[in-house]
């Protein structure tokens, strides 16, 4: 076992690392620019006029705060803690991924770039960097692969009305990790002009610390308004975790408290006894893919295997770093829940508190759904609410055998 | 000596640059890989590079990343790897032979494990692409211990700052990337790359040039200032095309080496300043 660390906060080192996790695994090709982005960040974390403009940006064009709501249905059908849900699906683009697609482009801008690439899996981030690309007025190209278009064609569409190009992605299991490599591919062609906006607190250092920096501003706002609300600090916050952003944005601020309980909540697709899953930290191993160390789905000689979720913003093998050594260290304990669970959660929060949630979101809702039965009714639970699910009601009729 | 320091040290000695091909090991299948590997050295390969197969190479473009598709359907592992080198240097005790390669493999094998075992199997250096001097300690330390070669990686991105961090710990040679960008899909501005690997020369290393060279003529013309010229992905993808056109192994093989041996000529016939000492 080993011995807490006296804050859960501090990580990660000069090098990049969160315990054995993180680093700056990736082509010598891109290590100056890792490192250019690295000394910009630092700068201007600790410049006013860069908080300035990007808080300026988070209120009037995301529409920050957004509201931290007692879901009272949900609360009294469930029959047990008190629920509050932090509502990023209500971000202009409708969910989390836009805090940090600002505080990147506002660094890129910074930097003197002139171009801007992404990949995305749902299409959330993809839609988020599109928009910024749009408000900044940056040419930008989205890898997305070819299965997550076919099920997300709605947000592919946005992002084209947004100017931006989608890249279909072929390769591999064309989804998510491969529209990752693809970004990766094209960074290591476009070093001179280009700025790769990382949709979540993964790749190399400085991404995700970077990215969980930008996400904070979830957490911050909830300890703030539960502090207006209930005058106190909740009992137990749950977030979902794909690559992990809105989770740590969410946990980060109440990781040195040690009465708040956390729960990360992973996808399980068909099962996490089956090989049709996404659930990277409670059945994978730790392994170096996409610029760090952290807990991936791989076979025993290190091959990448293929995740799954009913999810598309979930379906990703590996995790962002941090979450790796939360969970090693035990400070936050992940959990998961399968497709069909998140379909009832969908359906769940739709009927009885008329908020139709991403589908990414609803992972985190069917934890909520088991946990808040268990607690007392003077306990509160807080969830993030991600995104929200107009972009997800089509595959959900699909899984739902229903002809829209 | 190691068998790379040796290699170079005779091509200094004869004036000549090395020819240096790439092949991804299991692509299409071990037996293919193993004839190749024992024939090269005759058809002017005078360092070896195997590639091994990573479900996710980011660095390579479209035909490495097909050939490592495909060498990972026809079930090349790492163990398997060592073992197809094992075989090869059963009849070669003498030409030097890099894996190349992520470091997820190797991870997962366990380093100082797959250090020593690689050693034993008669590998003699590493390329391992995602593994940047910033985090190569842990694979540099176990393969010292072994006396197998950390070979680093520089680019057009690399200042001369830059530089001497690769420098300061990198083993057997310098392996200049031609290009920003991925295997096999620039091409490079020849007075750039001499340009660069003059620069390239303070690392006190001999420097090889890979990522672009496609032809036997830009094949020359590199070995006129590099110490050594890598071709993988018109290797890799010549194979492609003879296997999709349904060439036996034999044939396959056989055109291969002389496509090989064409890109070998070139190297060795190029016209070089004479090297300083």
């Amino acid at each position: 076992m080993t011995v807490p660390p006296n804050s859960f906060r501090t990580g990660p080192d000069a090098s990049g690392h969160f315990g054995a996790y993180g680093g700056r695994f990736v082509a010598e090709t891109l290590m100056p620019l890792v490192l250019d982005l690295e000394r910009a960040y630092e700068a201007a974390k600790t410049d006013p006029a860069f908080h300035a403009e990007l808080n300026g940006l988070l209120k009037h064009y995301v529409g920050r705060p957004n509201p931290l709501y007692y879901a009272e249905r949900l609360t009294a059908h469930l029959g047990g803690a008190k629920i509050y849900l932090k509502r990023e699906d209500l971000n202009h683009t409708g969910a989390h991924k836009i805090n940090n697609c600002l505080g990147q482009i506002l660094l890129a801008k910074r930097m003197g770039k002139t171009r801007l690439i992404a990949e995305t899996g749902a299409g959330q981030h993809g839609v988020a960097t599109a928009t910024v690309a749009a408000r900044f007025g940056y040419p930008c190209v989205v890898y997305m692969g070819e299965v997550d278009i076919e099920r997300q064609k709605p947000n592919v569409f946005r992002m084209n009305l947004l100017g931006t190009e989608v890249r279909p992605v072929t390769s591999g299991s064309r989804t998510l990790k491969d529209a990752m490599n693809e970004a990766l591919r094209d960074w290591v062609a476009n070093v001179h002009d280009t700025f790769y906006i990382i949709g979540s607190a993964a790749g190399p250092h400085p991404y995700p610390a970077m990215v969980r920096d930008f996400q904070c501003v979830i957490g911050n706002e909830i300890r703030t308004q539960l502090q207006e609300l209930e005058g106190r600090l909740p009992d137990l916050v749950i977030a979902c975790v794909g690559g992990g952003s809105n989770a740590i944005g969410t946990f980060h601020p109440f990781l040195d408290d040690p009465s708040v309980v956390i729960h990360g909540v992973e996808a399980a697709g068909e099962g996490v006894d089956t090989p049709r899953h996404a659930a990277t930290m409670t059945k994978g191993t730790p392994g170096v893919l996409h610029g760090a160390r952290s807990y991936l789905l791989q076979d025993k000689d290190g091959q990448i295997l293929e995740a799954h979720s009913i999810s598309a913003g979930l379906d990703y093998p590996g995790v962002g770093p941090e979450h790796s050594w939360l969970r090693d260290t035990a400070r936050v304990k992940y959990f998961s829940a399968t497709d069909k669970e998140a379909l009832e959660a969908f359906q769940v929060l739709s009927k009885v508190e008329g908020i139709i949630p991403a589908l990414e979101s609803a992972h985190a809702l069917a934890h909520v759904m088991r946990e808040a039965p268990k607690l007392g009714k003077d306990e509160i639970i807080v969830a993030t609410l991600s995104g929200r699910g107009d972009k997800d009601v089509f595959s959900v009729a699909v899984a739902l055998g229903v002809k829209i | 000596m190691s068998r790379i320091a040796a290699r170079f040290e005779e091509l200094k000695q004869q004036n000549r640059a090395a020819f240096v091909p790439f092949i991804t090991a299991g692509d299409p299948d071990g037996d293919t890989t193993l004839a190749l590997l024992h024939e090269l050295p005759a058809a002017g390969a005078d360092l070896i590079e195997l590639g091994v197969p990573f479900s996710d190479p980011m660095a390579d473009g479209p035909a490495i990343q097909a050939s490592s598709q495909r060498a990972l359907k026809a079930g090349m592992t790492l163990t398997k790897v060592l073992e197809l080198v094992r075989r090869f240097r059963k009849s070669d005790g003498k030409t030097p032979l890099v894996l190349m390669g992520y470091y997820n493999p190797i991870h997962a094998f366990g380093t100082a494990r797959f250090a020593k075992e690689a050693a034993a199997a008669g590998v003699d250096g590493l390329i391992t692409v995602d593994l940047p001097p910033e985090e190569d300690d842990v694979l540099r330390v176990p393969a010292a211990a072994q006396g197998l070669d950390v070979v680093r990686l520089a680019t057009p991105t690399t200042d001369d700052a830059r530089l001497k961090v690769i420098a300061n710990g990198a083993g057997g040679f310098l392996y200049y990337v031609s290009v920003a960008g991925v295997t096999g899909t620039k091409s490079y501005a020849e007075e750039d790359v001499r340009a660069a690997v003059a620069r390239m020369k303070a690392a006190g290393l001999p420097v090889a040039v890979g990522f672009g060279i496609r032809t036997p003529e830009q094949a020359a013309a590199i070995a006129g200032f590099a110490d050594a010229a890598v071709v993988g992905s018109a290797i890799v993808t010549k194979m492609a095309e003879l296997a999709a056109a349904g060439a036996a192994r034999d044939s396959l093989v056989k055109d291969v080496l002389k496509f090989c041996a064409t890109l070998a000529d070139s190297v060795h016939g190029a016209a070089r300043a004479k090297v300083r000492a």
